[in-house]
């Protein structure tokens, strides 16, 4: 009896599923060497870099799409997709910047100027293929730090990107990479030199609004020697009846002594009940831990797309440095979601923790699949893993799939795992104490998750707590 | 003497299987109630019936509290109405913190009332004046609801609760249960302590033990779903010599 209801509150709608009425200009759907041409001189790119995304396309032409995740979807057409789109007015300054755009960040929660200087953000925001602003610059300048779009590092800091993009995720990497990068139309890009602690929160909203449109952004954070940041995404797209295209790459650099905090909030249009819409999430994020005593910690709320393939991961090659990864992954409606990450031992005493919390609800499909790995040469290296589900209904599914490979004798690896359900007990204890049913579900929910939420910076943690209540309670504001 | 739950000709089952048939109780402001019966006589089902566990499904009759029909409300709203129930085996809610349910539970029912919500300075005063009171450990309000709280502890955890919420009502299911003597003492002289002009307690045990150290004013025996017998503290020393046969001559 309770849990029909329970059902009804985690129905609920999908509140960033607007779409905005701008004029944009969108290259017809279809890729061949001419789409890619016709982006990288929409981009104003040098030579190398248009050669570079020839080579991704004639190797991306060779390889298959991976189906050995435990997810199921009809074949993607992808001659049907348009790779390029973009608001049809030059955007130099936030005055310029179409108000129907403002508008749109303002409806995601996401102010571009006075609120978040006053929470002391840098905002760059990717509205369909392009970066619309970015907040903060000449601030962050003083102290060295670049933080700007990906087409602008290209074009004014060659040397960086020739050096470190494809250093992590190479782009034959795995079909999706590869598409990627042959089509990858914007994205973020970050450098914090020696020694500086950026002072400052960092974030990029992405946003899909054009039909038909796929999303390939591409990002890549480097963090000089004894440096730190702290990077948050988040994303939504408008409610569509066709399924979309999201194939992003994000490339973390940790030198020695280094620490990158990174942190999603992925709330893309889930699709409906019967699976129909809802964008299809599928990221490579890859992390280097390249000098001693460097960490990198990914943090993720999951909530949205229809099928998700994500698997941020770690390569632990500098002695003593430390990977983290902290995911919560809701899966209702039809959604499913095969995520986890790969840590990758390979220096002395390198450490890494994985905390994996998936929510299944409705008819939700959630998969953990991690890899631990100790290389022959990390001896004293330790690995913790617990992997926790929690089922609302009966219908919905958790599976979990750890992969543990050791080379090397001296290295420990700890793996939990558990299943629970909610049960009628727990949410009647807390009605008997006269909280309301919603917020006994949210109660437990929050419960659950509170490992990782405890890891999101401050004013992200209370954001993706919203939106765990927004997807669970049906409470919409 | 005014009345606070009214019980009439209660019928209900739980899945396919009839448990009540045909209760008839009357429990009064300001008293103790004890519930007695044998093992499946319908005690348990009957405080279910009265907070409303969706387990629970009533068939025929009513249950009237406060001069009300709450037989088909839902359970928080009995629950802010004043009823309380003492859970015997309390479910353990994994990394929802103690204090910060009590604080949720606790303002819900201040805004039932119509009170300003306390907040967290204020909460955590009044929650260390009790849990002195109570004797517990400190710890215990900053652990996880329930979680890995021994036998007495999370008995001593629903009493908390029940001085904190400060309910009309009060159902102690077998409280006394896994408790030894000394947690049982603990336990009964904070619920006397809470024993007002205005409180009802209604006390389901197997065992005598309980209500030496709580009197009851009243003690009503269950048989296969009907009240059996009511009387005063003597039946219960007749059930103590002869078992619950003796009832059932009449």
């Amino acid at each position: 009896m309770g849990m029909e209801k329970v059902d009804k509150i985690i129905n609920s709608d999908y509140e960033l599923g607007f779409e905005v009425n701008i004029e944009e200009e969108k290259a017809p759907p279809g890729l061949s060497e001419d789409t890619i041409r016709f982006i990288s001189a929409k981009k104003k790119e040098p030579q190398w870099m248009l050669d570079l995304r020839l080579k991704a396309y004639h190797a991306w032409l060779k390889m298959e799409e991976p189906r050995w995740a435990k997810v199921t979807y009809p074949p993607i057409d992808y001659q049907s997709i348009s790779y390029w789109a973009a608001p049809k007015k030059a955007l130099e300054s936030l005055d310029e910047v179409d108000p129907e755009i403002l508008r749109a960040y303002e409806k995601l929660g996401i102010p571009l100027e006075e609120q978040k200087a006053l929470a002391g953000v840098a905002v760059d925001a990717v509205f369909d293929s392009v970066s619309v602003k970015t907040t903060f610059v000449e601030e962050l300048n003083k102290l060295g730090i670049i933080f700007c779009s990906i087409s602008e590092a290209i074009r004014d800091y060659p040397e960086l990107i020739k050096k470190y993009m494809f250093s992590v995720v190479p782009m034959t990497d795995n079909f999706f990479a590869a598409l990627n990068s042959a089509v990858f139309s914007d994205g973020t890009f970050v450098y914090i030199p020696k020694g500086v602690k950026c002072p400052m929160e960092l974030s990029t909203y992405f946003r899909i609004n054009a039909q038909n449109t796929g999303q390939f952004e591409r990002t890549l954070i480097i963090a000089d020697e004894g440096s730190y940041v702290s990077y948050n995404e988040g994303c939504s797209a408008p409610s569509r009846d066709e399924n979309q295209l999201h194939a992003a790459v994000v490339e973390l650099i940790a030198h020695k002594d280094a620490h990158i905090n990174y942190s999603t909030i992925q709330n893309w249009y889930p699709g409906d009940a019967e699976g129909r819409g809802g964008i299809y999430n599928f990221v490579t994020k890859r992390g280097l831990c390249e000098g001693e005593n460097s960490k990198i910690t990914w943090t993720q709320v999951e909530t949205g797309s229809v099928i998700t393939w994500k698997y941020p991961s770690c390569i632990l090659k500098g002695d003593n440095s430390v990977g983290e990864f902290y995911s919560v992954a809701i899966t209702r409606l039809a959604q499913q979601a095969d995520t986890g990450t790969k840590m990758i031992h390979i220096g002395k005493n390198t450490k890494s923790v994985i905390i994996s919390k998936g929510i299944s609800a409705q008819k939700g499909q959630n998969s953990y699949r991690g890899l631990v790995k100790m290389h022959e040469s990390a001896t004293g290296a330790k690995n913790y893993s617990e992997c926790d589900s929690l089922l609302i209904g009966d219908r919905c599914g958790a599976h979990t799939f750890p992969y543990l490979e050791s080379k090397c004798e001296s290295a420990q690896i700890e793996h939990e795992a558990t299943t629970s359900k909610i049960s009628e007990e727990q949410l009647f204890y807390l009605r008997q104490r006269g909280i309301k049913e919603e917020d006994a579900v949210s109660m437990i929910v929050h419960g659950f998750c509170k490992d990782v939420l405890s890891k999101l910076p401050m004013e992200f943690a209370v954001e993706a707590k919203a939106l765990l209540d927004l997807t669970l309670e049906g409470s919409v504001g | 003497m005014s009345t606070m739950m009214k019980i009439e000709n209660l019928h209900a089952k739980i899945g396919d299987k009839q448990i009540l048939k045909g209760i008839d109780l009357k429990m009064l402001k300001g008293k103790v109630h004890a519930i007695m019966g044998p093992n499946g006589a319908g005690k348990s089902t009957l405080s279910k019936a009265i907070v409303g566990h969706p387990d629970v499904e009533v068939t025929e009759g009513k249950i009237i509290y406060k001069g009300k029909d709450i037989t088909n409300w839902e359970p928080e709203e009995r629950a802010l109405e004043g009823i309380f129930m003492a859970f015997q085996h309390p479910v353990e809610i994994p990394g929802v913190n103690n204090a910060y349910f009590l604080r949720t539970a606790l303002n819900a029912k201040r805004k039932h009332l119509g009170l300003p919500p306390l907040n967290a300075a204020e909460f955590l005063r009044l929650l260390k004046e009790k849990i002195k009171e109570l004797g517990m450990r400190e710890e215990m309000i900053h652990r996880s609801l329930n979680e890995g709280f021994s036998g007495g502890e999370k008995k001593l955890n629903e009493i908390l609760q029940m001085e904190i919420l400060e309910p009309d009502f009060v159902i102690l299911d077998e409280i006394d249960s896994g408790l030894d003597i000394d947690a049982l003492k603990k336990v009964s002289e904070a619920i006397n302590k809470m024993r007002t002009p205005d409180r009802t307690f209604m006390i389901i045990t197997h065992y005598r033990k309980i209500l030496d150290y709580i009197e009851p004013d009243f003690v009503h025996v269950l048989k296969n779903g009907k009240v059996l017998k009511t009387g005063g503290i003597e039946i219960v020393d007749a059930l103590e010599k002869e078992g619950y046969k003796i009832f059932e001559e009449a």
